[in-house]
C-alpha cells in the first residue's frame, strides 16, 4: 500500500526524533498500530495476558532496534513482524510440552483443498452478527484453524494488511500468503456452513441447499 | 468475445484471489462465466465471500483494559 509522500516524510522525521531519544515520538508511532500488534500476538498466543506481554516485549525490542529501521516496510508492518516473532518465541518457550510444530511442512500447501460441501448461504442478514451463537461459532472456527492459517487470516481479513504487508510481517512469500489465505477462508467456510445452512435460520427458509448428494 | 471454459478445480484455486480483486481480466471473465452455469461454485464463492465479511465484522480482539497505559509506561520506563 503506497503511502502519500508526505506521510513517509513525516514517519521518517518522527523516527529521527526517536533515534535522538524522544520516547513520546516513539509512542506516537506505536499508538496507531497497538490494536494490530495485539491482534497479531493473539493470533498466535490466544491468551490476553500472554499476548499483552509479547506485545510489550516486541515494542521494547522495536525501540531498541529503531536505528536499524530502514523504512523498507512501513513502521507498522515492521513492528507487527517483531511481534509475530516475539509471540512465536513465547509460544515455544511456554508451551513446549503441548506445542504442535509450526515448522513448515513441505507438502501441506501443495495439492488442492476441496470444499467439504456446497451449502448455499448467500443470504446473511446483517443482524446475524448480533447473534451470540454466530460470534461464538466464528471464534470456535478461528480457534480450530492451524496457527499458520489463523495468522494470515487475522492479518489480512481482520487487520486488513495488504498481501505484501502480510508477507513481510510473517516472513513468507506473497504466494504463500495467498495459498494460506485460500485455505483459511475455505476452512472457515466449512466450519461455519453447517450452522449457516440451517440451525441459525431455524424456521426461516432464506437459505437454499444445493448439496450435490 | 469467446470465453474459454474453466474447471471447478481451477475456480476453487482462484476464488480467494478473485474475492481480493487479484485476478487478471481474462481469468475474471472465465470465472464469471463459470459462476453463471455452476451453482456449486457460485455457492462456494458466495460462502467464502461471506466468510471474509463475517471475519472482518465479527472477529475482534479487544485490548485488555489499561493496555495502552501500560504500554506507554513500559516505553517511558525503558
Amino acid at each position: 500500500m503506497g503511502l502519500p509522500r508526505t506521510d513517509l516524510t513525516t514517519e521518517a522525521q518522527v523516527i529521527a526524533r526517536v533515534c535522538a531519544g524522544d520516547r513520546e515520538a516513539f509512542y506516537a508511532l506505536v499508538q496507531p498500530c497497538e490494536r494490530s500488534i495485539y491482534a497479531a500476538a493473539m493470533s498466535i498466543l490466544n491468551n490476553p495476558a500472554d499476548a499483552e506481554e509479547a506485545a510489550q516485549e516486541a515494542v521494547l525490542k522495536a525501540l531498541a532496534a529503531i536505528s536499524r529501521f530502514r523504512g523498507e516496510a512501513k513502521f507498522s508492518t515492521w513492528v507487527i513482524q517483531i511481534t509475530i516473532n516475539e509471540a512465536r518465541l513465547k509460544l515455544r518457550k511456554d508451551r513446549r510440552h503441548l506445542f504442535e510444530s509450526t515448522d513448515e511442512e513441505k507438502t501441506d500447501e501443495q495439492g488442492d483443498y476441496f470444499p467439504k460441501d456446497y451449502a448455499d448461504w448467500r443470504e446473511i442478514p446483517s443482524e446475524a452478527l448480533q447473534r451470540k451463537e454466530l460470534r461464538e461459532a466464528l471464534k470456535r472456527a478461528l480457534d480450530s484453524l492451524p496457527q499458520k492459517y489463523r495468522e494470515v487470516l487475522i492479518l489480512r481479513d481482520v487487520q486488513h494488511l495488504s498481501i505484501q504487508e502480510t508477507a513481510q510481517a510473517l516472513g513468507i512469500t506473497e504466494g504463500s500468503v495467498k495459498t494460506r489465505l485460500l485455505r483459511a477462508r475455505f476452512q472457515m467456510r466449512d466450519a461455519l456452513a453447517p450452522g449457516i445452512d440451517g440451525s441459525w435460520y431455524a424456521g426461516k427458509q432464506e437459505y437454499e441447499k444445493v448439496r450435490p448428494w | 468475445m469467446k470465453v474459454i471454459e474453466i474447471t471447478c478445480l481451477e475456480v476453487w484455486r482462484e476464488v480467494s484471489n478473485y474475492i481480493d480483486g487479484d485476478v487478471d481480466a481474462e481469468l475474471r471473465a472465465r470465472m464469471e462465466a463459470h459462476f453463471k452455469t455452476c451453482a456449486h461454485c457460485k455457492a462456494i464463492y458466495d460462502g467464502t465471500k461471506n466468510v471474509v465479511t463475517l471475519v472482518a465484522d465479527g472477529v475482534e480482539y479487544k485490548m485488555p483494559s489499561g493496555f495502552s497505559e501500560r504500554l506507554y509506561k513500559k516505553i517511558q520506563d525503558e
